[in-house]
């Protein structure tokens, strides 16, 4: 006779797996890799392999040499990491910075805390902050769009953000914006950014299929990109000279990235609908301050680590709402 | 330049001395007054934490054995007779002697006796298995092999035989706290009595089913046949629910009744080998 | 309009519901019958008979040993073997009564026609004793004793009857063919129902999938009190707090019963079973067990008599399929996993499962990625993650405030989680320890 195996209910399982939920984002990522490589040409092509080669073999590196555990490095989030990484970078960063920041993002950002699931921070912006703060020269020198063969050699300028920051402490707004891309340059792409962040469009539809797939909800994403569109339309009718409009925020920098796929990164993000929506709230409203206030031109990258630091607590005291509290006598 | 060295250091200091005053009142203001002997009695302890006494911690049982009147219930079994009596000569009192005692593993239900005739693939724990079904061999008061007692022993003195896919306690470690004890869902470890030589004599089952069912599922079971409960000259051994037990405070280790027990179930462990022609069956 | 459900969490498994369609087919006594005297929730009955007597098909062999206990009668005829201790589907061997089968004699009170019988005169009073007589429990597998729930406690009133044909669990249509084939003789026992509780008004909830037995049901109860409302697919909706919630958008309290809210909820099987037991005299003696499988020959439905040894079933049904790796009682979210074949079916089993080796074992378990799909998918609200780690750190005080006994294993955690984490495992121990510091604390 056959050895039954016994086990507890349930006895089914759905398909899904960690592999195919990683696999799910970098697919949602394909279009705006396909915008970067048609903008910056070998540039990205470059900075991607270099990020997601050596994220994926620190990986390895570490986990089989320094924790003595079986390596997961083929498990995708090595390999969503790098791309990651590389997608948050100028494209005209030597490669060998590429690598440091790799290392900071695998092995500070993740594993130090013990590996995948066990992270505070998002690991591929603790590489890119990472490398901000070390090399804030080759880190804030972004190459014009459409130059195929330049490497580190390629011409160079500012961001929208940049110009908005920087005009902003002589000029009105209205005097600003016609040396900004045109909103349809900024939705498609062609302007001056990260490599992965510029454009818009091929974001949403990134997120419009993780929404398909299930893989994300829509609670963080929207929430951030309302709130920033509150906030900064607030601004913008108390005072269109001095802020510029919700529409330019939400088109530039990296809010479309980090909105959808840095601020939602499972392991950093909260547990419950309502969290997420707090969560989504205080990184909107974060990015703003920075933006509009702060030093740097742009706050994505420095509002989602904080949130994420504040994740824990987040999940402590945001519960789902239980079934059975109120009683409704009909 | 030396302007700004000077203040920083004065500033510092002020800030330094302020706090050293606050925290100086604070100190005396809410300073709670505890028996000073407490520490003492707690360094005494083994320090292991281990619950063994039946409190939270060492420091717990330091105040407990500093404040109550009568030490029946309290003993530490970690450190034994000889903490004890330290304990009792900071404290100036009687200490109470205690046996020392040792966990035993009362079950014998490897493979090769008790087939494995189902594959269990839940959670790795007993508890959970315990609570599912009566385990892979089909016994209901045998071990299920999940180690939930290897994972609560904080002195690594019990651990798994892989081949025989039992626990085996490692006499010199075991501090007889009784966390596997506790931690076993079947009840199957017991504490018994510390003889010479770490030498034991135990009924290596607990299987309260008849006979001829328990005997089907493990070949060395308990069948409670009384055999060894007649052989018995010091009445050591009692018969309750088909299973017999020897009673480590009454055994006198004379082996008789190791020899009668049909099915072997009856283990002697770390005794000289025998002149007779009984062959012994299991020494793990 | 959108079609009713319940409003948090849940999830949509592949339904693979072999069987349904197929005729119930009535099955012979088996040769040697094993009888548990413990098929329900609560205190196992207090056996009757001994080793040598003489039983007839429909004779109480065990009494109900206390208010939450039920009477069992024997399914066959023939000579008591021993009352000892059988291996029944809990996985442990408990007391059972066997019995060797001969010919098949039946108590001359039973009214073995099949004409419908549909008014009755009796009192509520008398409905309610004689279910509990016919010793009836819940047949969707919880198999808790019908006449309690069908006793109203004090200070409470109940406004509705709830009939669950949901049958939310894959694979399983033994409600689904009751429904069919079986139609009229359920209006009867619900109307029974209603007039033991005292209520005026019935729902029957059925889930879309099944559009037949609504249409059929829709049918019978036209021009009653009685109504039909077909629900969206989504398990768990079976549970009894999730049905209420999708049927009435009453919220059973937690730690409450339906009864809280003025509802009772009872399975489609047990309906029947009262209608045999109140109109025709016939104890609880068999029931319909869906045996099914993808490697089986033959997937079918089974009218069986309980004690019957689940090999015999499987048999019936084309044989134990080569690559069965594991047998489920009940269906996959919540069945149990049996270690053999020589099981006897017992009042509760709703269903034979047989799961090849692709699909029966667990895959790896993986680290925690904080998903949250477990928290999304959960139809209690609570956070099974949290659950999970506290039960596996043994930290069961903490465990009691997240509501872990709210949680009505439904297993749609371990279902979706990517990690394969046995999220259900740990919670279900942790809930029997919070379980036994609760008691703990009342007893003090």
């Amino acid at each position: 006779m056959n050895k039954f195996i016994v086990s507890p209910s349930p006895h089914a399982y759905t398909g899904e797996s960690v592999p195919k939920l990683m696999y799910g984002v970098i697919i949602s990522l394909l279009p705006a890799l396909a915008v970067s490589v048609y903008y910056f040409g070998i540039g990205m092509i470059i900075v991607t392999t270099v990020s997601v080669a050596s994220a994926i073999l620190f990986e390895y590196l570490i986990q089989r040499y320094m924790m003595k555990v079986k390596p997961t490095h083929l498990d995708g989030s090595a390999l969503l990491t790098g791309l990651l990484l590389a997608f948050c970078l100028p494209t005209n960063i030597p490669f060998w910075m590429v690598m440091i920041g790799a290392l900071a993002a695998v092995g500070i950002g993740k594993m130090t805390f013990g590996g995948l699931g066990n992270n505070i921070f998002n690991p591929a912006l603790v590489g890119r902050v990472f490398l901000f703060i070390s090399f804030p020269v080759a880190m804030t020198a972004w190459p014009e769009p459409g130059q195929w063969m330049q490497y580190t050699d390629a011409v160079t300028g500012a961001t929208p953000l940049g110009l908005m920051k920087e005009g902003l402490a002589v000029k009105t707004v209205g005097e600003i914006m016609p040396e900004i891309p045109s909103f349809l340059h900024l939705l498609i792409g062609k302007t001056m950014g990260s490599a992965g962040e510029v454009s818009a469009l091929a974001l949403l539809i990134g997120m419009l299929y993780m929404m398909y797939r299930k893989i994300i909800s829509w609670h963080i994403p929207l929430t951030i990109l309302g709130t920033v569109l509150v906030f900064t339309g607030i601004l913008w009718l108390a005072n269109p000279d001095r802020f510029a409009d919700p529409l330019f925020h939400l088109l530039t920098g990296g809010l479309m990235l980090g909105a959808i796929y840095m601020a939602t990164d499972y392991v950093t993000s909260p547990m419950t609908g309502r969290g997420m929506i707090l969560y989504g709230v205080g990184i909107g409203i974060v990015t703003v301050l920075i933006r509009v206030f702060g030093a740097y031109p742009e706050g994505v990258q420095f509002a989602i680590l904080i949130f994420n630091g504040f994740t824990p607590l987040i999940n402590k005291f945001v519960k789902p709402k239980r079934f059975g509290k109120e009683v409704k006598h009909g | 330049m030396s302007q700004i060295i000077i203040y920083t250091i004065i500033t510092l200091v002020a800030i330094g001395a302020a706090a050293a005053i606050i925290l100086y009142f604070a100190a005396q203001k809410f300073k709670v007054y505890e028996d000073p002997r407490i520490d003492e009695v707690e360094v005494a302890l083994p320090a292991a934490n281990c619950g063994g006494c039946g409190f939270p911690g060492c420091r717990n049982f330091a105040e407990t054995l500093v404040k109550s009147d009568t030490w029946d219930d309290l003993f530490c079994p970690v450190g034994g007779n000889e903490t004890m009596s330290k304990v009792a000569a900071i404290l100036g009192r009687e200490a109470i002697e205690q046996a020392p005692k040792v966990a035993v593993v009362r079950c014998n239900g490897t493979p090769e006796f008790r087939p494995r005739v189902t594959e269990y693939d839940g959670a790795p724990t007993c508890a959970i298995a315990h609570s599912l079904y009566s385990g892979e061999g089909g016994c209901p008061h045998g071990c299920l092999g999940l180690a939930d007692c290897v994972v609560v022993c904080d002195f690594d003195a019990i651990h798994m035989d892989p081949v025989t896919d039992l626990p085996v306690v490692v006499d010199d470690k075991c501090t007889a706290c009784g966390a596997c004890v506790e931690a076993c869902p079947r009840d199957i470890i017991e504490l018994r009595k510390k003889n010479k030589k770490d030498r034991k004599i135990f009924v290596s089952c607990i299987n309260e089913e008849k006979g001829a069912v328990a005997k089907k599922n493990c070949s060395v079971a308990c069948i409670g046949c009384a055999k060894c409960f007649k052989v018995c000259p010091h009445e050591a051994i009692t018969m309750e629910n088909n299973k017999a037990f020897i009673d480590s405070e009454k055994c006198k280790l004379c082996r008789k009744c190791v020899v009668v027990c049909p099915t072997n179930a009856i283990l002697e462990l770390n005794f000289p080998p025998r002149k007779t022609d009984k062959i012994e069956t299991d020494e793990s | 309009m959108s079609l009713k459900t319940f409003s948090r969490g849940g999830v949509h498994p592949p339904e693979y519901k072999l069987s349904a369609g197929k005729t119930i087919v009535e099955l012979p006594p088996p040769e040697v019958a094993v009888i548990p005297l413990s098929q329900h929730l609560g205190v196992p009955a207090k056996v009757l008979v001994n080793r040598g007597d003489q039983v007839k098909v429909g004779q109480m062999i065990a009494q109900a040993a206390g208010f939450v206990s039920t009477n069992i009668h024997s399914s066959v005829s023939g000579k008591v073997l021993k009352v000892d201790l059988f291996m029944d589907s809990s996985g442990y061997r408990k007391m059972a009564v066997q019995i060797q089968v001969e010919g098949d004699q039946w108590l001359e009170t039973i009214d073995r026609s099949d004409d419908l019988v549909r008014n009755s005169v009796l009192p509520a009073e008398d409905i309610r004793k004689k279910i509990l007589e016919a010793g009836i429990v819940g047949m969707g597998g919880a198999t808790f004793p019908s006449h309690v729930k069908l006793t109203v406690p004090q200070g409470k009133t109940a406004e509705y009857l709830i009939i669950n044909g949901v049958e939310c669990e894959p694979y399983l249509t033994a409600d689904h063919s009751l429904m069919m084939e079986r139609t009229e003789e359920l209006f009867s026992g619900i109307q029974l129902m209603m007039k033991g509780l005292g209520v005026e008004k019935a729902i029957i909830g059925i889930e879309n999938n099944k559009p037949d037995a609504i249409e059929k049901m829709k049918q019978v109860v036209q021009g009653s009190s009685v109504t039909v409302q077909g629900l969206k697919v989504k398990y768990p909706q079976g549970g009894e707090k999730q049905l209420v919630q999708a049927l009435l958008k009453r919220e059973v309290p937690s730690g409450g019963l339906p009864i809280d809210v003025g509802v009772v909820v009872f399975n489609v099987g047990t309906a029947l079973a009262v209608y045999d037991a109140v109109m025709k005299n016939r104890p609880l003696i068999d029931r319909v067990v869906t045996v099914t499988g993808k490697s089986l020959e033959k997937p079918s439905n089974f009218i069986v008599r309980i004690g019957t040894p689940i090999s015999s079933l499987v048999e019936k049904a084309g044989g134990v399929p080569d690559d069965t790796a594991k047998v489920i009682n009940g269906g996959p979210m919540m069945g149990k996993a049996l270690p053999t074949l020589d099981i006897p079916i017992v009042k509760g089993s709703s269903g034979i499962l047989l799961i090849n080796k692709n699909e029966a074992r667990r895959r790896e378990v993986k680290p925690c990625i904080r998903c949250s799909k477990c928290v999304t998918v959960c139809p209690m609200g609570l956070e099974p993650y949290l659950l999970m780690t506290l039960s596996e750190k043994a930290l069961y005080e903490r465990m009691e405030p997240e509501k872990v006994m709210d949680c009505i294993e439904c297993g749609s955690c371990s279902y979706t989680c990517p990690s394969s984490r046995p999220l259900l495992d740990y919670i279900r121990m942790g809930k029997a320890e919070v379980g036994k510091i609760m008691r703990a604390r009342k007893a003090v």
